[in-house]
């Protein structure tokens, strides 16, 4: 296992002051691997300092809610808390995964299978 | 540098549209985490998440103090596998108690690798079960060990009670094109599973 690293110490604060006392996200449709983006020129006024930093790591392109939650040391729970916000203020876009509860179509078997194959 | 992200983001492709997840899971120190660095295009990045014994992350704001929690670290890396579609690996641990962690990483995975380790073999049962119990299906992968016993397919089989379907292949993870192998032997298998045409 790799130890943790340094600089990884959880903050001072304590993860649900950053949701203002929220465990659940406003929607149930973010997945680990949804893709998030920052919607260009929204204003950032009002945002809380944790919602700031999610918006600068996301204004450089599309990342995943796990990606997300490991660049920014946050709990998957809280940062799923914060993306949830963004998204219902218009702050941030998501690529949803692959609906859920369906067995996942031959076609992208397939693909998956021949991007393995032709990567290794 | 408190605002700064504690790692530097690699983005993912505008183009892609569709992402994908295969979980490789298996008991402590059984090369999950190796796997995962092996294939991923990205440092592996790790999320933890905290759990109260009953999984219940709500009764942490009541503020218990005695309150016994546990912090589940799941070490991932992704995979580019087309212009449009990329591939998450999820290491994680199998034990039961983190129900919540586990609802989040099996909801809408294709499927799991189970990393076995011949030495250990018994310790592989909870996590086939919980699998199992998910409905999620899995192939298993003996990863090799310098001086671990190697037995025949059929005694692992045996010992592990897999069904005949269940594909079982051993791989190095510290070799990409072996651990590659064993993803590609578990998508082989989905495929199966899977109706041609809907």
């Amino acid at each position: 296992m790799t130890p943790p690293r340094p600089g990884r110490d959880r903050g001072l604060v304590r993860p649900y002051v950053v949701t203002e006392g929220r465990a659940h996200p406003t929607r149930n449709t973010v997945d680990l691997v949804t893709l998030v983006m920052a919607v260009r020129n929204r204003p950032l006024s009002g945002l809380n300092p944790e919602k700031r930093r999610v918006m600068e790591l996301c204004g450089g392109g599309a990342l995943s809610v796990a990606e997300v939650a490991a660049h920014l040391s946050l709990a998957v729970s809280v940062t799923k808390v914060l993306l949830c916000d963004l998204i219902d203020s218009g702050h941030l876009t998501a690529r949803p995964p692959v609906p859920k509860a369906q067995r996942p179509d031959a076609q992208l078997l397939q693909e998956v299978l021949h991007g393995l194959r032709s990567r290794f | 540098m408190g605002s700064a992200p504690v790692s530097d983001p690699v983005y993912v492709s505008d183009t892609v549209t569709t992402t994908v997840k295969i979980l490789v899971v298996g008991h402590f120190a059984v090369g999950k985490t190796t796997f995962v660095g092996t294939l991923s295009e990205i440092r592996p990045l790790r999320t933890e998440e905290t759990m109260t014994r009953a999984g219940e992350l709500v009764d942490d704001l009541a503020g218990a103090p005695d309150k016994t929690t546990t912090t589940v670290a799941m070490d991932f890396g992704r995979l580019t596998l087309s212009e449009s579609l990329v591939l998450y690996l999820f290491g994680a641990p199998g034990q039961k108690r983190f129900t919540r962690l586990w609802e989040d990483m099996l909801h809408g995975a294709l499927g799991a690798l189970v990393l076995a380790d011949t030495r250990r073999l018994d310790h592989s049962f909870d996590i086939m079960g919980l699998l199992e119990e998910h409905g999620v299906p899995y192939a298993v992968a003996v990863n090799h060990f310098e001086g671990a016993p190697v037995f025949p397919e059929a005694d692992i089989r045996e010992a592990l009670d897999l069904l005949p379907e269940t594909p079982l292949v051993t791989c190095d993870a510290r070799e990409a094109t072996s651990s590659a192998g064993a993803l590609i032997s578990l998508v082989e298998y989905l495929q199966t599973r899977t109706p041609g045409e809907r």
